[in-house]
Parts: C-alpha cells; sequence; structure tokens
C-alpha cells in the first residue's frame, strides 16, 4: 500500500491548516493597516503599536498577567510534576481513584463552574481576591495539564533504567533526581509552556476569582472587546501571536538539539 | 536500614500528599460550597447569601443552619423556561458542533497520519500553533471577519455574491464558526494519535484480498480509531456545553447557552444562589460524559503499562 498521498488527503489537510491561519494572518496584517476601518487599507503603520505604548492600562494588565502566569506555571508544574510521579510510580494508595478523578476532571469541566466554585471558596475563607487568588486558581487548573503530560512522559520511558539504578544501589531519591527527572525533562519544559499559556489566555477563572486592582491582559481584553474592533487590540494580539511564535519555534529548536545531544551520547557509548 | 526505609516511605507520602491536599482543598472543597450555596438563599448582605455557616455557633449553630437551606434556587430553575431554554440550546450546539468537527477532524487527522512519516512532525506542529496563540485572540479575530462592516461582507458584496452586507456576526452560525475554529485541534489530536498508531500491514491484507477502500475504511479503520473518536469528541462536547466566551462575544441575544445564563446570574444579578444551582445542575447534567472521559484517560495513560 503507497503512504496514501491520495489528492482527497491533501486536500483536506490544506483546507483544514487555511481555515486554521487565515483569521490569525488577517488580523496581523490589519494590525498594521493606517486606517481605522477593517475593509479599508491605508497602507502600512506602526500608528497602533505606538498607541499601545501610551496605554498605561493595558501595559499594567500585561504586567499583572505575564507575573501571575510565570508564578501559576512554577507551581503547576512542580505540583503536576508530583502528581504525575504518584499516579505512576507510588502503586496503589489509599484514595487513587478520588485523586486520579480529581487530576483529570479539571480538563473538561467547563470553566465558568471552576471559576465560580473556587470564588465561593475564597469568599467562605474571606480571602483578599486579587493577584494571589488567580494564581492560586490557575495554579489548580495548570496542574492537572501538567500532570497528564508528564503522566503520558512516564508511562512510555523504559523502566529497566530505573530499576538498574535501585539494583545497583542508588538510593530512590537519587535515582528520581540523576534519571527519571533527566529522562521526564522535556516534557516537564513542554508542561510549564502549557500551564505558562494557559494562565495568560484564561479569561473566565481569572474574571471570578480577581479583586480589585488585578485585572490581567485577558480582562482587558474582553472588556474593550465587547465595545467593538479596536486596531490598539489588534496590535496588542499582533505582540502575543509573536511572542507566543518565537517561544514554540525556540522550544522546539532546544528540543531538537537536546535529541542530538542524546543521539551523540549514544553513539559515543556504541565506539 | 530500618530509618532508611522509613523515610523513604515518608518521601513517597510527601509525592502523593502535597498535590493531593490541594487539589482537595482547591478542587473538590469549592464544589462542596457550591452545592451548600445553591441550597442558599439570596440576600441584601456582604456576602450576598444566606444562611452563612458559622463555626462558633457548634452544634446548635448547625443544626440551625441545616433548617434554613431550601431548594428555593433549584424551584426556580425548573419553573422558568428561561433556565430550561438555555440548557436545551447549550446541549443542542454542543452536539451538533461536536459532529461537525468529527466530520472536519476526521479527514484532517487522516490526511495527516497518511502523510509521509517525514512531514508528520510538522503537520502536528501548524495544527497545535495556533492553540499556543490566545483563544480570546483567536475569537476577536472572527469578529474583524464577521462584522458588519467586515472583510466576509467585503468580499462577498466585490463578489457580487450578496447585495447588502450580512448579519453574520451575533449569530448561532456565528457561534458555530467560533467553536469549530476554536476546538478543532482538541479534535484533531486524538484522531491522528489513534490513526498514526494503526497497524498499515492491515490495510494492505485488506487490500490484497480484495476489499474495496470504502469497505476497508468502514470495517478495519474506523473501529480501530474509535479510542481516539471518543477521546475528541469528549473533549470536545463537555466543555462546549460550558462554554461562555465564544457565545458571549459571536453570539446573538435571543438565547442564551447556560454558562453566559450562570455568568449573568452571578455578575449581572448577583444572585450567587441562583448562579450555583446552575453550576450544580450543569455539572450534574455532565457527570456521565466527564466520567466516560475519566475511564479513557485512567485507561490510556495509566492501563498502558
Amino acid at each position: 500500500m503507497k503512504r496514501g498521498a491520495s489528492s482527497f488527503n491533501i486536500i483536506s489537510a490544506v483546507l483544514g491548516l487555511a481555515f486554521l491561519y487565515l483569521p490569525i494572518t488577517i488580523l496581523v496584517i490589519y494590525s498594521f493597516n493606517a486606517s481605522r476601518l477593517v475593509t479599508i487599507w491605508g497602507g502600512w503603520s506602526l500608528e497602533w503599536y505606538r498607541e499601545l505604548l501610551r496605554d498605561d492600562a493595558v501595559l499594567q494588565a500585561a504586567w499583572i498577567s505575564l507575573r501571575v502566569a510565570v508564578l501559576s506555571a512554577s507551581a503547576a508544574t512542580v505540583l503536576g510534576t508530583l502528581a504525575a510521579v504518584a499516579l505512576t510510580r507510588m502503586g496503589r494508595f489509599r484514595g487513587r481513584l478520588l485523586f486520579s478523578g480529581m487530576v483529570y476532571a479539571p480538563l473538561v469541566i467547563p470553566e465558568v463552574i471552576t471559576g465560580l466554585s473556587l470564588l465561593l471558596l475564597f469568599v467562605a475563607l474571606n480571602a483578599d481576591r486579587g493577584f494571589w487568588t488567580i494564581v492560586i486558581a490557575h495554579t489548580t487548573l495548570t496542574m492537572c495539564f501538567v500532570a497528564v503530560i508528564v503522566q503520558s512522559r512516564l508511562v512510555s520511558f523504559d523502566r529497566s533504567l530505573e530499576e538498574a539504578a535501585m539494583d545497583l544501589g542508588c538510593p530512590p531519591v537519587k535515582t528520581f533526581l540523576t534519571i527519571t527527572l533527566r529522562l521526564i525533562a522535556p516534557a516537564i519544559a513542554a508542561g510549564w509552556m502549557l500551564a505558562f499559556s494557559l494562565s495568560l489566555d484564561d479569561l473566565v477563572i481569572a474574571s471570578f476569582t480577581t479583586g480589585p486592582g488585578a485585572t490581567t491582559l485577558p480582562i482587558r481584553i474582553y472588556s474593550e472587546v465587547r465595545l467593538g474592533v479596536k486596531p490598539e487590540i489588534n496590535a496588542v494580539c499582533t505582540i502575543m501571536i509573536a511572542i507566543v511564535a518565537v517561544g514554540t519555534i525556540a522550544a522546539s529548536l532546544i528540543a531538537k538539539s537536546g535529541t542530538a545531544r542524546r543521539d551523540r551520547a549514544a553513539l559515543g557509548a556504541q565506539v | 536500614m530500618r530509618t532508611q526505609a522509613n523515610r523513604r516511605n515518608w518521601g513517597a507520602r510527601l509525592v502523593v500528599l502535597v498535590p493531593y491536599l490541594w487539589l482537595f482543598v482547591f478542587f473538590l472543597v469549592p464544589f462542596v460550597i457550591v452545592l451548600k450555596i445553591s441550597l442558599s438563599q439570596t440576600a441584601l448582605a456582604l456576602p450576598p447569601y444566606m444562611p452563612v455557616f458559622d463555626f462558633a455557633a457548634g452544634w446548635a449553630g448547625l443544626m440551625e443552619f441545616t433548617a434554613q437551606l431550601s431548594a428555593d434556587s433549584f424551584r426556580l430553575l425548573s419553573s422558568d423556561a428561561i433556565y430550561l431554554l438555555s440548557y436545551l440550546k447549550s446541549l443542542q450546539i454542543a452536539a451538533i458542533s461536536t459532529i461537525l468537527l468529527l466530520a472536519i477532524g476526521y479527514p484532517i487527522a487522516y490526511g495527516m497520519a497518511r502523510a509521509p512519516r517525514s512531514w508528520q512532525p510538522p503537520l502536528v506542529m501548524a495544527v497545535v500553533l495556533p492553540f499556543w496563540t490566545s483563544f480570546l485572540i483567536r475569537i476577536y479575530a472572527w469578529i474583524n471577519i464577521l462584522q458588519r462592516d467586515g472583510l466576509l461582507n467585503d468580499v462577498l458584496t466585490r463578489l457580487h455574491a450578496i447585495d447588502a452586507p450580512a448579519a453574520w456576526l451575533s449569530s448561532d452560525t456565528a457561534i458555530y464558526i467560533g467553536i469549530l475554529y476554536s476546538y478543532l485541534p482538541f479534535m484533531v489530536l486524538p484522531l491522528y494519535a489513534a490513526l498514526e498508531k494503526m497497524d498499515e500491514t492491515l490495510l494492505e491484507a485488506a487490500a490484497d484480498l480484495g476489499c474495496p477502500r470504502w469497505k476497508t475504511f468502514w470495517l478495519v479503520t474506523l473501529p480501530l480509531s474509535l479510542p481516539g473518536v471518543a477521546a475528541g469528541t469528549l473533549l470536545c462536547f463537555i466543555p462546549i456545553v460550558g462554554e461562555f466566551v465564544i457565545p458571549d462575544l459571536l453570539g446573538g441575544s435571543e438565547t442564551m447557552m447556560i454558562g453566559q445564563t450562570l455568568w449573568t446570574e452571578f455578575f449581572s444579578n448577583r444572585d450567587w444562589p441562583v448562579a450555583s444551582a446552575i453550576a450544580v445542575s450543569l455539572l450534574g447534567l455532565l457527570l456521565v460524559p466527564i466520567l466516560f472521559y475519566e475511564r479513557l484517560q485512567q485507561r490510556s495513560l495509566e492501563g498502558s503499562r
């Protein structure tokens, strides 16, 4: 059977990709439009970017979002990795079913429910709502994504490496730090990046758990977008897309050089 | 030796305990609170519901607290048609868009899985990349296109396909476009994962034995990709039922989806008990699909050892 490059396959893949990329491309192009109207092309211009730099509210919101994302992604990576290790390496423990249920449920439960329930918890605890409550909320949501990514890596690699180390008398903690952690490092990095971008992106949960003085970028963009399309928002979005694109490409390059190094090391071992 | 074993035991316990406690406090306990508040009544106070549970009051306080609980919010949900219509609309939109996602996503995933090996990583990357850009941005991009003086109307009038600009925005069509656009990767990736794992010699065997291509697809490919179909369907259907941002930005104002109703009750009407009751009943509605999804995850992540 030939690896089917049938015209139907090619057309469906191309159409699918066009559907995915066209709206974003249009958005990026129009952020450089000198005209305020979407339908009129007024020539290339950086005016909306200049306007953006003068908009303190947006800049401040971006700064808050960035800090929330870094803090919550880091906490989520630690908690999510622990959860993944607990689910794959700890065998049976009491309450395991409940635990795995709590890890997988937030992946699909509608955000309005998660947001509302967390807000009601913070109200019941009488906690001051704002920056830290958003961080806690995002940590809770994104740690589950990290856990799933790390877990799929933990089940896929060869356990005999760990077993060999332990047989040779390496203590479990050291085995974990020197062998397991290195093998799952790409998954941990991918988990951090996913957690970071989910946090940067979240509108619903942040809206529920925010308080005075903690307006994140999505909340800000949302309130502007409700009033209609604005070229400044196109500019903000383009900058965010650029950051994401650069980050993703850099990450894939790092991953590639990582595998290259590993292949070289394996080759060296054979020689 | 004994102390080392003990220490190891403690380390192992901590690995489980820390994330366990975190999820218990910030995921499970909040649901209990939502359930409790859905049984409370609205009050002009801070927080805007009663009764408020008071630990200091002890047993007598607990008795009084339970006596004051009421099912008023749920009674309101079942008696007012607005809520019922809202639920039905959410289920309808989620069901139709999941079917559309499956119909669009399957050929894409199939094309990806059948592409030459060296093309596959870039193709996967190409599907995932837009998913890394902000969800809000992707919805906003569609407003640019669909609004009355937007690009779609512009292109269509220039092509003389329509005479007057049509109202694409604020309609169910716009909601469907937004959902298809945002959820497509969630459908394509599980399907691709299932199709890519498939043993191609099975297809060769079927072809050698004279089975026509469509029959091979129906008898071999489709059954083998069913786990991917199930994962993609659940991964899309469950969150779409509770979707808020897409219908809010792209949809009209006639019938709201249930996520919007919850949002309005909470933020505009400040009726916390009713918002909680909506959340509880929504969760009840989605409980069976969520449990299915959990089973699927457990099998794929824990059963493959």
